[in-house]
């Protein structure tokens, strides 16, 4: 682990101004991913996940969005201090992102093949100077990759005239068209039906393994993330509660959160459909002291409600959850002794 | 606090067939959602602002005769010793050419701007709602056609045209330009509506109405109508402003309050012959004109935000 | 190729349709107005010919008028006349009513054209800069300038030009197109400044314009300030938009997703109400005209709606009611061709 992360992010802190105050939404995430690694991130909507991703690409919208504190490196770049021109270097080629709402993320008053060439065209130095010809044929190939039928037809059209699979699959190919070194897939066809999901993370996995792109996937579906991921963040109300290699987290899950989350799936065989976590995600403008989990968790001490947990080390390091419970053992004893939690 | 709240929830969904305790809920989530809108309103300080002025000025126009230091110079009144006097001491705003106090007159003024609002609202505003809810509702139908094809009539001309054109062929006086003004003011009302109500008409509350039975008034007001509330009331706030400015112009060119009543438009249109160098006389009552419709403005541009805020 | 002619072929569909539409529309208009001109009490002979001229007189006109006729069909031998450009003779300048239109028109359209530039250049210029540095000081100027801009009627604004520019500074002229002595360009659009210009007469294009600038920028001001808060608005609401993010994502420049990708949508709300502050606007001039005693043809309305000259009157709405659906009919067009969802959704009510 000696060489640079391709991206680490490190106590990120974002707060959102609204109407009546500040919705602390990310509360010091930590996240790390490297060249070639395919990472999941899990956790209940309104988590935060989406607003770390946007972040990390600095397209959070500034107002209402605030950085609070924190350090985002891309290639041992600060992303965080980087300026305009430095930005949209590394977005695109750099990174670069599937929306999680195909039809909110293209413009409804341009082409497809608009935007898609746009984004071709201005990716690079060199593309920048490639005539239009070839900027046209780069656009038809990258919509004949995402497996669309008459490329040529559809960059004429609008994204009203496409269904929503359609829409997916060229938001996939607009996103791999810059050929990112990693792609963010922020909840990819979770608006199509099921069997059309399906298809198009299929495609996607298939294109990054192609072409050995680093992946962060945003899911709510743990069967996809034990399908395609090398190691998986669970986040819960703006933090990262848990972080392990794929196998080992589905095989020990260990933080209480992460527990609930496994058995909430619905599973053909065993007792049916659990209760899930009992509450709710918690209330952004005045969150949960210490933990934030701890007026859901079943294992809450006296000391959850005071401290926030660091993330602890479960056997090794490539095991972490944030959660007192893996504390070392004679504290553990000392924080239940305190008696329970009022 | 998130325990607390659904509480009482939890205990009306067991026996949710206590009709007293449903509308002792009722009466309590009406009651925060008016404290809520409130909070919100007063979160502007421009909106807050619009309100105290539009407040400020109804009372002035209302208690004029009380307010206003030369009451009597609102009628017909000269005093040729204090003619032209620049603003100072005695008359705050100076005096007109024949010596009536300025600020008096602009109250009075006040008066008469308001009372053309409140009839032209007054008249506009049922008969637009009413077109526009039947044409809405019955869309389509031959009721549909009528009513929205006149209405485009009398929507391709600007309205103030057309107003001064019925002005100009009736006797030019107050109730006269009222008249005029409704005239041309109730397609705006109609096709707002119009379009609302043919969007809500295939609601599912409505559609449930239908099924069991519910009459065309029933859909059409108690149904229909109370979903449209905000954009009507948001409506009328702006367009008090803009019906000041209509009479005000109509005035203007003498189509409006006939002198020496004080008319907002009618004192600017008098004293712009003596710009610039007695600049009081017309000025003053044309700021008068501005402060009402900036009230309006700003109350109306606060009602739309704390609309458009509860309905995301 | 296909593509197009099929557009084409959508393109004359919609123009005929509104066609067919705005003929209804005038009809209806025209009959509107003629109740109006006809319901008033007296008798337009009467009022033609004056308190003093003799009775047999009057009789004889009436007879011309066809006012002895039922009210329908008077109307008829109005509408004929009318359709065939026929507005009778006007009270105020003794001409044909249709000799005073062709002079006075032209003015009017200069001065609003002028004004409707101003609108929409000043109003999406400052809108696209209140929202680019939202909830800055510039921001903050510009809304509250908009706020007075939209709250003050344009009269007054005349009045305070014509006090401040006119008489106190004299930077400008501030009565009629042209200063005396000026030579007036030959005649072809009948606007003084683009004729001046097509004649290559800059002398005379510089005092036209310097003419043009109070009374339309006093015009102008309260429909640009309204243009300019919905311009902010909209660009507001776009760039929380998901896809302006994902155009950023992809690395394209700020420059063209501002320029580019924001601009083009924000601009459809700014387009479509541009109708309404058209017909704000030709409302207006009726007072700035006056104010400024600009030779156009609401001035001339404003005359003959104070003398009751009803030939007069009936033609100057029936002109500005055609010049005003025209205009809807283009901005129609232009934010069809700004909007693909309005397009296709005329596309499929075919």
């Amino acid at each position: 682990m000696a060489e640079t992360p391709l991206l680490e992010v490190k106590n990120l802190s974002v707060s959102f101004r609204v109407y009546g105050g500040m919705l602390r939404v990310l509360d010091g995430v930590n996240l790390t991913v490297h060249a070639g690694e395919k990472v999941g991130l899990v956790g209940e909507t309104g988590c935060g996940k989406t607003t770390t991703m946007k972040t990390i690409l600095r397209v959070v919208p500034q107002p209402p969005a605030v950085i609070n504190s924190g350090e985002i490196r891309f290639k041992g770049r600060e992303v965080l201090k980087m300026r305009q021109r430095e930005l949209t270097d590394m977005r695109g080629q750099g990174i670069s992102m599937i929306f999680q709402d195909p039809t909110a993320a293209l413009n409804p008053v341009f082409t497809v093949g608009q935007q898609l060439e746009a984004a071709i065209r201005y990716a690079s130095a060199e593309s920048r100077r490639m005539p239009r010809q070839e900027v046209r044929r780069r656009a038809v190939r990258a919509l004949s990759e995402v497996a669309l039928a008459d490329p040529e037809r559809l960059l004429d059209s609008y994204p009203a005239q496409l269904s929503g699979g359609m829409r997916q699959r060229v938001c996939i190919g607009m996103a791999l068209s810059t050929e990112p070194e990693l792609l963010i897939a922020d909840e990819p066809g979770t608006a199509l039906d099921v069997t059309i999901q399906d298809q198009v993370l299929r495609l996607l996995h298939r294109l990054v393994e192609e072409k050995h792109t680093s992946v962060i996937l945003i899911t709510h579906t743990l069967g996809i993330v034990r399908q395609i991921t090398d190691r998986v963040y669970v986040m819960y109300a703006g933090s990262v509660v848990e972080v392990a290699p794929t196998r080992r987290l589905f095989a020990q899950p260990s933080h209480p959160y992460t527990q609930g989350l496994m058995a909430a799936v619905p599973r053909l065989s065993g007792g049916g459909i659990s209760d899930g976590i009992p509450g709710r995600i918690p209330d952004y403008m005045n969150p949960p002291t210490g933990c934030r989990f701890h007026p859901r968790c079943p294992h809450a001490m006296p000391v959850c409600k005071r401290q926030k947990p660091a993330l602890l080390a479960i056997e090794d390091a490539e095991h972490q959850a944030a959660c007192f419970l893996y504390d070392a053992p004679e504290r553990v004893r000392a924080y239940q002794q305190e008696g329970g939690l009022t | 606090m998130l325990n607390n709240a659904s509480q009482p929830d939890h205990a009306v969904g067991r026996s949710a067939i206590d009709p007293h305790r449903l509308a002792q809920i009722e009466r309590r989530n009406r009651r925060e959602r008016w404290g809520r809108a409130w909070y919100k309103f007063s979160r502007n300080p421009l909106s807050v602002l619009g309100l105290i002025m539009v407040v400020t000025i109804t009372l002035m126009a209302i208690f004029a005769p009380f307010v206003a230091p030369y009451p009597q110079h609102a009628e017909p009144f000269t005093d040729f010793a204090n003619a032209s006097k620049p603003p100072g001491g005695q008359y705050l705003f100076g005096t007109d050419e024949i010596g009536r106090d300025i600020l008096s007159r602009c109250i009075f003024g006040f008066r008469y701007a308001l009372v053309m609002g409140v009839a032209v609202l007054s008249l506009v505003v049922p008969v637009g709602v009413l077109l526009g809810l039947v044409a809405g509702y019955f869309q389509g139908t031959i009721i549909d056609t009528i009513i929205m094809r006149v209405t485009d009539i009398f929507l391709s001309v600007p309205p103030l045209i057309l107003a001064l054109a019925v002005a100009s062929v009736l006797q030019p006086n107050l109730t006269n330009a009222m008249l005029a003004v409704s005239l041309m003011w109730w397609p705006w009302y109609t096709r707002l509506v119009y379009g609302l109500a043919s969007a809500l008409r295939n609601e599912y509350f409505v559609v449930s109405a239908e099924t069991i039975g519910a009459g065309t008034g029933h859909i059409l007001f108690r149904e229909i109508l109370p979903n449209m509330v905000s954009p009507i009331l948001t409506k009328m706030s702006l367009d008090m402003g803009w019906v000041v400015i209509i009479g005000s112009m109509l005035s203007f060119v003498g189509l409006g309050v006939q002198p020496p009543t004080p008319g907002l438009g009618t004192m600017v249109a008098a004293g712009a012959r003596f710009l610039p160098d007695q600049w009081w006389i017309a000025i003053f009552p044309a700021l008068a004109i501005v402060v009402v419709v900036l009230g309006f403005n700003l109350l109306g541009d606060g009602l739309r935000d704390l609309f458009s805020a509860e309905e995301s | 190729m296909q593509r197009q002619a099929d557009a084409l072929r959508r393109l004359g569909l919609f123009l005929a349709r509104r066609l067919v539409q705005s003929i209804f529309v005038l009809f209806g208009l025209s009959i509107l107005i003629f109740t109006i001109a006809r319901v008033l009490p007296g008798d337009p002979a009467r009022t033609a010919l004056g308190a003093r001229a003799p009775q047999e007189t009057v009789d004889r006109l009436r007879e011309e008028m066809h006012l002895n006729d039922t009210l329908p069909v008077q109307y008829t031998y109005w509408l004929g006349d009318a359709l065939r450009g026929d507005f009778g003779m006007s009270l105020v300048t003794r001409r044909s009513v249709t000799t005073d239109i062709a002079e006075f028109l032209p003015a009017s359209l200069e001065l609003v054209i002028f004004a409707g530039v101003l609108t929409l250049v000043g109003g999406i210029a400052l809108g696209t800069l209140s929202a680019r540095y939202k909830d800055s000081w510039v921001d903050n100027l510009i809304r509250i300038l908009s706020y007075a801009g939209v709250v003050t009627p344009a009269f007054i604004f005349a009045i305070i030009f014509l006090l401040v520019f006119g008489l106190a500074l004299d930077w400008l002229p501030s009565i009629g197109r042209l200063s005396e002595g000026v030579p007036k360009p030959p005649l072809v659009t009948g606007l003084i400044t683009v004729d001046a210009l097509l004649a290559g007469q800059l002398a005379t294009f510089w005092d036209a314009l310097q003419h043009l600038i109070m009374p339309g920028v006093a015009l102008a001001l309260g429909s640009m300030a309204q243009e300019a808060r919905i311009t902010r608005a909209t660009m507001a609401d776009n760039l929380n938009k998901d896809y302006i993010a994902a155009e950023r994502a992809l690395g394209i420049p700020e420059r063209v997703v501002m320029g580019r990708f924001l601009l083009k949508p924000s601009l459809i709300p700014t387009i479509s109400i541009f109708a309404l502050d058209f017909a704000a606007n030709l409302a207006n001039a009726f007072l700035v005209e006056l104010i400024f005693n600009w030779p156009g043809i609401s001035r001339y309305g404003v005359n003959a709606m104070l003398r009751k000259d009803l030939n007069a009157i009936t033609a100057v709405i029936l002109i500005l009611g055609v010049v005003f659906i025209l205009m809807n009919i283009v901005v129609d067009l232009v934010v069809g061709a700004l909007d693909p969802r309005i397009r296709l959704r005329a596309a499929r009510s075919d």
